[in-house]
């Protein structure tokens, strides 16, 4: 679940951070009147979740509070990644000297948060990756031992940072690594971390993600920050395929079969769930595959959820086939899945044995879904199939 | 709309039988069962589909009374 800039801000300005003066607004004269108490050159800055503010003119500067709050109005109505702006954050305009990167997010791989840090900020990271690689530093903490102010340093000073811009740096980083774990986020960046010409040190900008299944633990310093119980905060608006699939999933309690997300391929996805979701994905765009959807499908859908998110699929403008897999189920009958699935061919107009490319979910009951496969003609394995298998063999039926 | 996978056939004696109606309606998780207004026993074809062959009905019902058909068996 993402924060807006101005969210993040007052999370790392709880936690010490140190950040320039600015106020959140929400009208013209609200934006002149913070300029006023400002006082100088200011930044317009919109407020929206999607990345690339910049690049579309949502980041406005001004001299005036006049000038403010006319680009307040200009900044208001631009979309960034189709989003309009919640709000736009009015700041004072600081005389950077440098820019770092700071960042903290989880490597899925070695199961562990990893600190990210640069001298090179206010640049697309993967671009310092790609073009600097020295510039960048990759550093590893856990989440059991006791956090310590050293690994910030050693980040660092690993870039070449010495001196008292290291000195100044290091409790900023530390901050950050400390909000990370105390909030369970996903990722905690500030983009850039500025050096200013008197030589202190400030957050220019940041982003937070909390890890969704964490909000309930984090109910009072979300309540504090204004974010809804009912604020999704993905990265982008649901689409009408998203929203319809939620209602489908939502109007029948027995199990999951609806939750999806959309893209713009041409191989349907009926895969499930969590892990086996994501590791399908990813193989079948290994293969080559475009998929049209992730969806998480499982607990024992009804014949009809797993027909309605079916008809779901095939009805999305671009999708030719679908592929029916998950990893070895038990908590999820294979017949009743590979029933709806088939009587949601059947209802779109579509033949089973055409449109399905390979049906891959072995597990409970699974005799009997392969029975009605075999009576419909659909192509299924078992689980001596791997996913990986399954799904090449899924894209090459395209 | 009857099923395209199952078909749940019930003796005419017991479906209008309303005691044997009520234990059916009660016994199927997935509502393929209903009573009518004078009681007797009716089956809701668009549930059909949704049977998890759990054999329920069968065992409520008097032997052979009840019986479910895997159509696609046939």
């Amino acid at each position: 679940m993402r924060f807006y800039e101005y969210e993040s801000k007052a999370l790392f300005r709880r936690h010490g951070m140190p950040l320039g003066e600015g106020q959140i607004v929400n009208s013209t004269a609200e934006a002149r009147a913070a300029a006023e108490a400002i006082g100088g050159p200011i930044v317009v800055k919109s407020q929206v979740l999607s990345g690339g503010r910049m690049k579309a003119g949502a980041v406005q500067f001004a001299d005036t509070p006049d000038e403010a709050a006319a680009k307040y109005d200009f900044v208001l109505p631009i979309e960034v990644g189709g989003e309009t702006a919640r709000s736009v954050l009015v700041e004072a305009k600081s005389p950077v000297a440098h820019e770092y990167f700071v960042s903290v997010t989880w490597d899925g791989r070695r199961k562990l948060p990893v600190l990210l840090f640069s001298d090179m900020g206010g640049i697309d990271i993967e671009e310092v990756a790609e073009t600097h690689p020295e510039h960048l530093s990759r550093t590893h903490f856990s989440t059991i031992l006791p956090l310590s102010e050293r690994i910030a340093k050693e980040a660092i000073s690993s870039v070449g940072v010495s001196g008292g811009d290291l000195n100044r740096l290091v409790p900023i980083v530390y901050r950050l690594m400390q909000v990370f774990l105390q909030y369970d986020l996903t990722l905690a960046e500030i983009n850039p971390v500025a050096k200013l010409e008197d030589g202190s040190f400030i957050v220019l900008d940041g982003h937070v993600d909390m890890e969704a299944e964490a909000r309930g633990d984090h109910k009072k310093l979300l309540a504090e920050l204004g974010i809804g119980e009912d604020e999704t905060r993905q990265a982008r608006p649901p689409t009408e395929f998203e929203l319809e699939g939620a209602r489908l999933n939502a109007v029948d309690h027995r199990g999951v079969a609806g939750n999806v997300v959309e893209f713009d391929g041409n191989l349907g996805l009926i895969i499930g769930a969590g892990g086996g979701s994501l590791t399908l994905f990813d193989a079948v765009r290994k293969h080559g595959g475009k998929p049209a959807n992730y969806c998480e499908i499982g607990g024992n859908p009804s014949v009809g959820k797993a027909c309605n998110l079916t008809k779901l699929i095939l009805g999305k403008p671009g999708v030719e086939k679908i592929a029916v897999m998950m990893n070895v189920v038990s908590n999820t009958r294979v017949d009743i899945v590979a029933r709806g699935v088939i009587k949601g061919c059947l209802e779109a107009g579509k033949d089973p044995s055409k449109v399905i490319t390979i049906f891959r979910i072995p597990g409970a009951w699974e005799d009997e879904g392969f029975k009605i496969l075999e009576k419909y003609g659909v192509e299924y394995c078992d689980r001596s199939v791997s996913m990986y298998e399954a799904a090449g063999r899924a894209v090459a039926k395209l | 709309m009857p099923g395209l996978f199952i078909d749940v056939k019930v003796a005419a004696e017991a479906a209008k039988d309303t005691e044997i109606a009520k234990k059916l309606v009660e016994v199927c998780a997935v509502d393929i069962f209903a009573q009518n207004d004078d009681g007797s026993l009716r089956v809701v074809e668009e549930n059909l589909d949704e049977c998890v062959l759990c054999d329920l009905c069968i065992d409520a019902a008097p032997k052979g009374t009840v019986e479910v058909i895997k159509l696609y068996e046939s």
